[in-house]
């Protein structure tokens, strides 16, 4: 088939990995660790201001009803309360919050809700007192009066209600309906000799990071400054967003950023708790904090991961060879889409995964029920995806009679094919697979786990071994926003993911790396601009300094978010290293009185080429540099800064008809991973005895860390395969509320992974580096899940629908669908 | 709860009134506190803000997730479902108090730091009591020993395995040290 290739000149052959690093590629120990490990982090919740006031938000108990009234007098009476606010009251005096959703005038999203509350959850009101204790006595004084609707529960009777509306002014309950069609699918699928079908469920879960979401308002309203210390959202290219809903001046809001006790995207953009917060401040005149409890987080924080219901078919080949792929997926929203389809973006990015797959069909229909909303949750719809994919190929080997890592060798991307462009337009930038797989296998002893697994079923035990070889997409690119809609109907096709830095390099020639977007949740992102930053000047990551700058009046940042920081800050910080060195070269030369060709960078400072005796070291120069401006060259500014943007390194627009969304995500990685269980057939409980993932994110930069993601990764991927489940009743009324029953793995949950890598680097970022944020979660449903089904083979089960609880393992076992 | 403690009044003068102040003294990391506290204050909330000492965190507010994990006369206790009357008379000891100066690290959070055993940092302080308690007990455990210990307290980053690599490497190089 025809691909769009006149961006393929763009992009050089993949170099061998960098070996001749200091500091990339070794596992330096973290900068950031020391003051976590004193208990010294200063997360949000640590936070005091003088004067300080304490929010709780009062929860709606109905999944669908009509506010008759509010009345807050008893609670504006208590003990310590300074003010209530109730949803009726917010409405007349903020705006909605940001909504990228479609059509959001018509699902017009608020921090209370006005006149209807859409789910379980959504705030009616916000107490304000001088501590806590006295804020939740008064919020139980506030009388609600509901006139209770019919709960809108199931999003497949929901797409063709009509009578029934979560939002009466969108007419309908599906917020979103396209189908795409990347090449010639009817055509594939006449020539394909057999055609596999399933049907899929994603079951909702949610991120769960320990430490909820939360912001301190500290209001001036002297000079209208509105000072927002936050956990969550602090990117500067959309802080205006924040500044809208709060109807003050984008130039007078600055959104600062504090470390944060874990976010897997569920942070990423969160605007409830900043603007919760910061009209509560606007309206006390006081610092007003609001920390989500946990059931604040679960019910009201905006973050539930996918929810959705599939249709899959694939077309292929006798010999396995796979031709075509059609996908019609539900997607269960709940009662807004602040992001709209972005999670299908990234489901798109790599809809045929590591297989060369001429065409695929994608369907999608965005259903509103009186649920949650959903959020970003690690892998954001390419989860799903991934385990989507996986789940046909197994049931393709299984029909074909073919090993599953034999039917997935067959399929594989050649290594002579990248950059590659898959049916919907995307670009992988580099790959090689099969040493993947190879070495996956290897690690595992896969010809002796399925010699044994023999043995052991033999003795009556239910061995099952799982295979997936699956991909992560890395570095989103603005155009999903809106490819979704057809041209005219987009007012501004955006095309940047901005991130931007600042370094200096002071009198005394120590570094300092200023970052402006959200900082640290885990991510390393302190240990990563330390790691670039140290290569670049040749000084040790632990005496580089790193600053995490507020949104006002700084340059534009889209922080994490599609495992892109690590790829993002490398370019950032080699940009701006080279503008600084460029300018230590311009001083080195004038001082020495040579050419600047003749010039070369060594070990920490420049020398004439071959003549260390010739040395000028950073810290020289930098003395001539903010001290002796008569040694600098004429024009030449005293100091050593720069800043620095990077942006997106490969985007390429959609096609008008959208038969091609062109390349937005383009630094792919990719990964095997291999385990082995025992299924108990009485309890349905799953063992885990052997586990080996090996993943490719290109060069790597600090491989400790990166194991550390990809383990941890793994971890939520087995919670979500076997136990994590966001359940709601027929009345809209979620069944899970606390730890005690939504079931995040313990210690005890998850194996010891067994991890190798290989390095294929991309050639379009610094030093060949993609993101890996993500791998481990977008790997184990996958693997967990074909290896419940070959440890259950004799009973005919296959896991259709995640989590494969105990529960319904049982329920299967019994014959209950699956 | 382990410790058992005078009630600071007699049983028949306990007053119901929930704003009522009960006196209590408890040390935390070696110093002695008196204060007044509301029969429902909880610990983690007398460590967090009346004593400032932030590094005890709270995430579930309920006793499963073992992030505000300290250590009530020895053994480690969910502050956040401990009241503070429950510690009137009592040893406790936080986060703040493990290390041994403000230059060194005590050997678990050194091993952690070394081995990666974590990442946001959010459940470390409740995970590092919880070591140290395990290598009290057992000074050379076992990696399953450790998972088992640990189950106690979750950790949404890690996966656990390099914590469990940390507590190893801690009692390794506390056994070399004793």
């Amino acid at each position: 088939m025809t691909r769009t290739t006149d961006n393929q000149a763009d992009v050089p052959a993949p170099t061998a990995p960098h070996k001749d690093m200091k500091w990339i590629g070794r596992s330096v120990k973290r900068v950031e660790d020391p003051k976590l490990l004193r208990g010294l982090g200063r997360y949000i919740d640590d936070v005091v201001l003088p004067g300080m006031l304490h929010a709780v938000v009062l929860r709606s108990p109905h999944a669908h009803a009509r506010i008759v009234s509010v009345d807050a007098e008893r609670a504006r009476r208590a003990p310590g309360v300074v003010a209530v606010l109730t949803g009726p009251e917010a409405a007349e005096q903020f705006g909605p919050l940001p909504d990228s959703g479609p059509a959001p005038d018509k699902h017009v999203w608020r921090v209370l809700a006005a006149d209807k509350v859409h789910y379980v959850g959504e705030g009616v009101a916000v107490v304000v007192a001088e501590n806590r204790y006295q804020a939740e006595d008064a919020r139980a004084l506030i009388d609600v009066t509901y006139d209770v609707l019919d709960p809108i529960v199931d999003p497949i009777a929901a797409a063709e209600d009509t009578g029934n509306l979560v939002h009466e002014a969108l007419g309908t309950n599906v917020a979103y309906e396209r189908t795409f069609t990347f090449g010639e699918v009817a055509r594939d699928f006449a020539d394909a000799d057999l055609v596999v079908r399933d049907r899929l469920r994603w079951g909702r879960q949610t991120a769960h990071p320990l430490d909820t979401t939360a912001a301190i308002g500290d209001y001036d309203a002297g000079t209208g400054e509105m000072v927002v210390h936050t956990n969550s959202i602090s990117m500067t290219w959309l802080a205006f967003g924040a500044a809208v809903a709060l109807g003050i001046p984008s130039n007078k809001l600055d959104l600062r950023p504090y470390i944060s006790g874990g976010s897997f995207g569920s942070k990423q953009f969160c605007w409830r708790s900043t603007v919760t917060a910061a009209m509560m401040s606007k309206i006390t005149g006081r610092p007003v904090k609001y920390v989500e409890d946990r059931l604040d987080y679960q019910l009201n924080g905006d973050q539930h991961g996918s929810d959705r219901y599939y249709d899959v078919e694939l077309a292929l080949m006798r010999d396995g060879t796979f031709r075509s792929l059609k996908i019609d997926c539900v997607d269960d929203y709940g009662a807004y889409i602040q992001f709209g389809v972005g999670s299908h973006g990234n489901a798109l990015a790599q809809v045929t995964g590591p297989y060369r797959i001429t065409s695929t069909e994608y369907r999608v229909r965005a259903v509103l029920t009186n649920k949650t909303q959903q959020g970003a949750y690690r892998g954001f719809g390419a989860d799903a995806g991934n385990w989507a994919l996986e789940r046909i190929v197994d049931k393709a080997a299984a029909e074909l009679d073919l090993d599953p890592a034999d039917i997935r060798r067959r399929n594989l991307i050649p290594p002579d094919a990248f950059p590659y462009h898959i049916p919907s337009g995307n670009m992988y930038d580099s790959g090689n697979y099969e040493p993947v797989l190879d070495h996956a296998l290897q690690r595992f002893d896969y010809d002796g786990w399925r010699r044994k697994q023999e043995a052991m079923r033999a003795e009556g035990r239910k061995i099952g071994i799982g295979v997936v070889t699956a991909n992560e997409r890395s570095v989103y690119g603005a155009t999903e926003f809106w490819f979704w809609f057809d041209d005219k109907d987009v007012p501004v096709k955006t095309t940047s993911t901005p991130e931007g830095v600042s370094m200096t390099v002071d009198t005394v020639g120590a570094v300092t790396v200023t970052l402006y977007s959200t900082p640290f949740w885990g991510n390393s992102s302190d240990t990563v601009a330390a790691m670039i930053a140290a290569e670049e000047f040749d000084v040790d990551p632990a005496d580089v300094s790193v600053v995490h700058h507020g949104t006002k009046g700084g340059l534009p940042a889209a922080g994490p978010g599609g495992s892109r920081l690590t790829v993002m800050l490398a370019g950032a910080i080699t940009g701006a290293s080279k503008k600084i060195k460029d300018k230590l070269r311009r001083i080195a030369a004038h001082d020495m009185e040579v050419d600047e060709a003749d010039l070369e960078w060594v070990d920490g400072g420049y020398q004439v080429r071959g003549a260390t005796d010739s040395r000028r070291g950073i810290a020289d120069l930098a003395m001539l540099a903010y001290l002796v401006k008569t040694a600098l060259p004429d024009g030449e500014e005293s100091g050593l800064a720069a800043d620095f943007v990077y942006d997106h390194p490969h985007l390429t627009m959609p096609k008008p008809d959208r038969s091609d969304l062109g390349s937005f995500y383009p630094c792919v990685g990719h990964a095997c991973h291999l385990v082995a269980v025992e299924v108990d057939e009485e309890t349905g409980s799953v063992d885990i005895l052997d586990y080996v993932a090996v993943h490719d994110s290109g060069t790597l930069v600090n491989p400790r860390s990166y194991d550390g993601q990809i383990v941890g990764g793994t971890a939520q991927g087995i919670g979500t395969a076997l136990a994590e489940e966001m359940t709601y009743d027929a009345g809209g009324n979620p069944l899970v509320g606390t730890f005690w029953d939504y079931l995040i793995p313990t210690a005890l949950d998850v194996p010891e992974v067994n991890f190798g890598h290989e390095e294929t680097p991309s050639p379009i970022t610094a030093h060949g580096i993609k993101g890996g944020g993500e791998a481990g979660r977008l790997m184990a449903p996958g693997a967990l899940s074909a290896a419940i089904d070959d440890a259950l083979r004799d009973h005919g089960v296959r896991v259709t629908e995640l989590p494969a609880t105990p529960e319904r393992i049982v329920g299967w076992l019994q014959g209950q669908g699956g | 709860m382990t410790a058992t403690h005078e009630p600071a009044t007699g049983v028949d003068e306990i007053d119901t009134d929930p704003a009522a102040l009960h006196p209590i003294t408890i040390t935390v990391n070696g110093t002695t506190h008196r204060l007044a506290v509301e029969g429902r204050r909880l610990l983690v909330d007398v460590l967090r803000q009346d004593l400032r000492l932030t590094g005890t965190h709270t995430g579930c507010d309920q006793g499963v997730c073992g992030v505000c994990t300290v250590r009530l006369d020895g053994a480690t206790v969910r502050s956040c479902i401990t009241l503070a009357v429950q510690a009137d008379g009592a040893d406790v000891r936080t986060i703040e108090g493990v290390a041994p100066d403000t230059r060194t690290l005590h050997p678990v959070q050194q091993a952690f730091w070394e081995k990666q055993g974590l990442q946001c940092g959010f459940c470390t302080p409740g995970m590092v009591l919880r070591v140290q308690e395990i290598l009290e007990q057992n000074p050379c455990p076992t990696r399953a020993q450790v998972r088992e210990g640990i189950s106690s307290n979750l950790c949404r980053c890690t996966g656990y395995q390099f914590i469990v690599d940390a507590a190893v490497e801690a009692a390794e190089r506390m056994a070399e040290g004793s």
